[in-house]
């Protein structure tokens, strides 16, 4: 049996505040072993990182540790003198952050930088230290550690500092290494490269890892125990299977069902909503804490507030009806519902906007002095694409594959340098400010940041009622009268006219900006990761809100995001793009099962899907997107191509092969044989799990 | 470590908004964070009395600005004049207060229409940005390379001292400041997504100037205009000492000192207060526009 490393106690946490002290952690007790992660789970204010961070006593000024034990090795952590406590955070604790490049020192070479650590806490010589940064980035499966070494952390790509950032944390191989969502800033990609390295890591050295996301998926893949926090205090705790398979908690239910399920049918589902928000830590309800967004709630758990007791080996749950808890899949197939309407299938096939040969280059600005030749950036080198009435068209792509920029070409933000875009099959002026207001009418965008996309001083009455008195040419009363409704269309309460952005949550913010979209009656929306800053559980209401919107009003989306998960769960059709090209486009089921453009078929083993069960094939691509201003030749994906033939990639474009309806793949390799290498990667999958 | 203030508005945000309880306004956020820090609520306090007795100092003050008195010259401090007599036999109290009337006059006209020129001149030209951005800038450099003492001397000299003169003096030193802090927050929100989408909506150039950037530019347009503002105290102040601000017989403080130079050694107090009440009047703006920053601007303006 392995030891505890570290153990917490009914630990207690508070911050004081100018409204008082709030509790912002209660009561929360786990225990991680060695070879062990735990993760904490949980939407955003729930708690997790002032968990972490107030366990090792690293919190911020105003907050307090009030009562409880944390023992790191035995030793209490919580009585320390500070001088002590200095000392175990460098060497026995280590955290990675989510921005590595606000870990490391941007002025100093990443070899003296971690060598740094070696000479204060393992008291090498500089030689010495030199020599174990090498061995500790060789063991982070850094590509030529010596050349990283004299390198400056803004030479590095995301993924490569924050494994340097890693190999620093765990040069003195600490007991207990903090990650706090140390991928939520990567590409899934490169995601998947470090939470391989992760899990290979955790076998080797024997620290406990105590592991902080808000992704299910990332959970799976390296977690062995889960506890899933909520307003403070643990809701579940559990062993990974055990907790997916037979959660007994209605939180946890709620959140697995969230998440979209990797299931690429063209029948849609909605996804599980959890009503309601977290509540603030010092307006937290009577009983249970989550009855009031609970689905299973009952008088009783409104009276007293239900322990966090043992409801089966290993097994935590702080519901009172946790044996009345449903299965995850009996739950699934009652809480959500199918979204595509009949009526829908009319008209399908007449495509809406398209895009042909559509290029966007800027100039690059040239040196100075003596011009050094400037190449364009060919953020969109020659894409083809068309979205069709009704439907979803989702395009995935690593970032700086050039996918918003397409969507900024189609709606003339950016205006395309080369090809046509058209609607209804008319050509449009390139730019917004020459297309006719019809034109503009019919295109509208949802933009990323929510924060941004709403003018801070207007309210969201005046946001939405702009588009309906502009484009839509309506007087004042009822334009009104109009924004009300679009306010409950998007489910948000009338009230909430009056409000300025700052009073709303970035969710509400999102649907008000939905709203917006659809004022102006478009027929195209251009959604560009509309979701990807958000909650998951917001992120879910945000997804049924979107598919609910397309049955009623029929229009058309492009849905922009790196999350395969959520594009499948949303899209008709699916356009995968690297460096500015589109590399596969078709329909969504036949494009994802099986997926045959080898880098398809990358991005596919690459998401971390929510299931433990789920077998994924072991493909990682190595490096990162090239720059646009050096778009490889022949194939652009020839250099991380896990399936690079030979010259033949290196020097020739590849031919469009056409498959099932206006199924299309860019690629030298025939679709048959594609197909083929499909079903013997699964095989060796299966083999290497096995042995 | 964090900022408790910031690290405690980040707990609190972390929570949505979607609880009915009624959340405050922006003004009245901006007015709670101000009572937190006394020295930006003492500076506003004290530059309020002096707004009052700009407005209302003729009737506030115990005597007549002009009364002289021969059988009072050069009077100490004492209960009926509390900061003594001049020369004439003049109230230095009632002068003092009287003389800020023209303080904030030419100041605050000044920077009044220093703030109106500088930021038309820096939405139009950080929004059209390009060639035409570069030669206003460069132009606005030209006029800020010059030590702006010389340069109002210069101008003054040329056109003559008189109040209107003034005020337009001080517009053409601080238009160039105006206009690059108006130009630095247009560069900062044209590419944001609301305006974006004021753009994709095909929104005209003038509603998104006016509409969509302007008002999201004021918060740092004000704390600017607070500064200017203290700064022209001293040049009004300056020019009134070398003498070509303000004429006599006008209760102006720059007068006032530069009357009471031969006076130092015999009645030192015509020559200190009018030179306190300038520092006071000077510090407690430049706190209040201190204080300003550090509750409107995001991240209390540290950079």
């Amino acid at each position: 049996m392995a030891r505890p490393v570290f153990e917490i106690e009914g630990l207690h946490i508070d911050y004081t505040t100018e409204s008082g002290v709030l509790p912002a952690v209660r009561d929360v007790s786990l225990a991680v072993h060695e070879h062990e992660s735990f993760g904490l789970v949980g939407e955003s204010g729930s708690g997790k990182s002032t968990l972490a961070m107030g366990a090792i006593r690293y919190l911020a000024s105003n907050g307090r540790v009030t009562e409880g034990s944390v023992r790191l090795n035995g030793v209490e952590l919580l009585g320390l003198p500070g001088k002590e406590l200095r000392e175990l955070w460098g060497s026995r604790i280590g955290v990675v952050y989510q921005s590595p490049l606000s870990a490391l020192n941007p002025s100093i070479v990443i070899g003296r930088q971690l060598a740094e650590v070696a000479r204060q806490h393992l008291g090498l010589d500089r030689a010495a230290a030199f020599a174990r940064v090498a061995e500790m980035l060789t063991k982070v499966a850094m590509p030529d550690p010596e050349a990283v070494m004299k390198r400056y952390p803004h030479q590095l790509s995301g993924g490569m500092l924050q494994r340097c950032v890693i190999a620093m944390v765990l040069m003195t191989h600490p007991s207990l290494l903090i990650m706090d969502e140390p991928t939520t800033a990567l590409d899934v990609t490169t995601q998947a490269v470090v939470l391989d390295l992760v899990a290979d890591l955790k076998r080797e050295f024997d620290s406990a890892i105590l592991y902080i996301t808000h992704d299910l998926g990332v959970i799976t893949k390296i977690c062995d125990r889960v506890g899933v926090m909520y307003a403070g205090e643990f809701m579940e705790q559990a062993d990974l299977r055990e907790l997916f398979k037979r959660p007994r908690h209605p939180y946890t239910l709620d959140l697995l069902g969230c998440v979209p399920r990797f299931d690429p049918t063209p029948q849609k589902r909605s996804l599980v909503t959890i009503p309601g928000a977290i509540p603030r830590v010092d307006e937290l309800p009577h009983g249970c804490i989550f009855a009031p967004r609970c689905k299973f709630v009952e008088d009783a758990c409104r009276a007293a507030r239900p322990p966090l007791a043992e409801v089966a080996a290993r097994h935590l749950s702080a519901c009172r009806r946790w044996q009345d808890v449903p299965l995850p899949a009996a739950y699934l197939r009652e809480a959500t519902e199918a979204m595509s309407a009949p009526e829908m299938e009319r008209g399908r096939h007449e495509v809406l906007a398209a895009a042909a040969a559509a290029e966007v280059h800027f100039k690059s600005a040239k040196g100075l002095i003596r011009g050094r030749t400037a190449r364009p950036i060919r953020a969109v080198d020659g894409v083809d694409l068309q979205v069709r009435v009704g439907q979803t068209l989702g395009v995935v792509g690593e970032s700086g594959s050039g996918k918003t920029t397409v969507a900024r070409a189609i709606i003339g933000l950016t205006p395309a340098t080369g090809g046509t875009i058209t609607l209804h099959g008319k050509p449009l002026p390139r730019s917004t400010g020459k297309r006719p207001r019809a034109t503009l009418r019919e295109i509208q965008m949802v933009f990323q940041n929510p924060d941004a996309s709403l003018n801070p001083t207007r309210s969201v009455g005046d946001a939405i009622m702009r588009p309906l008195t502009l484009l839509g040419g309506l007087g004042h009363q009822i334009a009104k009268g109009k924004a009300k409704d679009l306010l409950e269309a998007v489910s948000l309460p009338v009230s909430y006219f009056d409000r300025l952005p700052h009073e709303l949550s970035g969710g509400e913010k999102q649907r008000v900006a939905i709203a917006r979209a659809f004022a102006a009656e478009p027929g195209l929306i251009l959604c560009d990761e509309p979701i990807s800053s958000l909650d998951v559980s917001v992120q879910g209401s945000l997804m049924n809100l979107l598919m609910k919107l397309q049955v009623e009003k029929c229009t058309s989306y492009v849905f922009i995001s790196h999350d395969l998960s959520a594009v499948q769960h949303l899209s008709d059709a699916i356009a995968v793009v690297y460096l500015g090209h589109v590399m596969e486009i078709g329909e969504a089921v036949l494009v994802l099962t099986p997926p045959l453009h080898p880098y398809t078929e990358a991005l596919l083993s690459a998401v971390p899907l929510a299931d433990p069960d789920v077998k994924q094939k072991p493909i990682r691509l190595g490096g990162s997107v090239p720059s646009a201003m050096d778009v490889p030749p022949g194939c652009r994906f020839h250099p991380r191509c896990p399936r690079f033939l030979g010259d033949i990639c290196r020097e020739q474009e590849p031919p469009w092969r056409e498959g099932e309806g206006d199924h299309r793949v860019y690629c030298h390799i025939p679709l048959d044989e594609l197909a083929r290498l499909q079903v013997e990667t699964l095989v060796l999958a299966g083999e290497e799990r096995g042995a | 470590m964090t900022d408790p203030i910031v690290a405690e508005e980040e707990a609190l945000s972390g929570i949505p908004a979607q609880t009915p309880i009624d959340r405050p306004r922006t003004w009245r956020v901006y007015w709670r964070r101000l009572k937190k820090r006394p020295a930006a609520l003492v500076g506003t306090i004290v530059f309020c009395v002096f707004l009052f007795l700009a407005v209302f100092g003729t009737w506030v003050a115990p005597y007549d600005y002009q009364a002289q008195d021969a059988k009072a010259r050069l009077d100490a401090p004492s209960l009926s004049h509390p900061f003594g007599t001049d020369q004439f036999g003049r109230d230095v109290f009632s002068r003092i207060i009287v003389g800020s009337r023209n303080i904030f006059l030419i100041g605050g006209f000044g920077t009044l229409v220093a703030v109106v020129i500088g930021t038309a001149i820096g939405l139009a030209s950080g929004y059209v940005g390009g060639a035409s951005d570069e030669v206003v800038m460069r132009l606005l450099d030209v006029l800020l390379s010059f030590p702006s003492l010389l340069l109002a001397l210069v101008l003054l000299s040329t056109v003559g001292p008189s109040n209107l003169n003034l005020v337009f003096v001080v517009a053409i030193l601080y238009i160039p400041m105006v206009a690059r802090v108006v130009r630095s927050m247009v560069l900062d929100l044209k590419n944001k997504e609301f305006v974006e989408a004021a753009r994709v909506r095909g929104e005209k150039r003038s509603y998104i100037l006016f509409r969509e950037i302007l008002p999201n530019s004021l918060p740092p347009l004000l704390v600017e205009a607070s500064m200017r503002f203290s700064y022209s105290i001293f040049l009004v102040a300056s020019l009134g000492y070398l003498g070509l601000g303000v004429q006599p017989p006008s209760p102006d403080w720059g007068l006032q000192i530069n009357d009471a130079r031969n006076f130092l050694q015999v009645a030192p107090w015509t020559l200190l207060v009018p030179a306190c009440t300038i520092a006071v009047l000077v510090v407690s703006t430049n706190l209040m526009s201190d204080g300003l920053r550090q509750v409107m601007l995001p991240g209390g303006g540290r950079n």
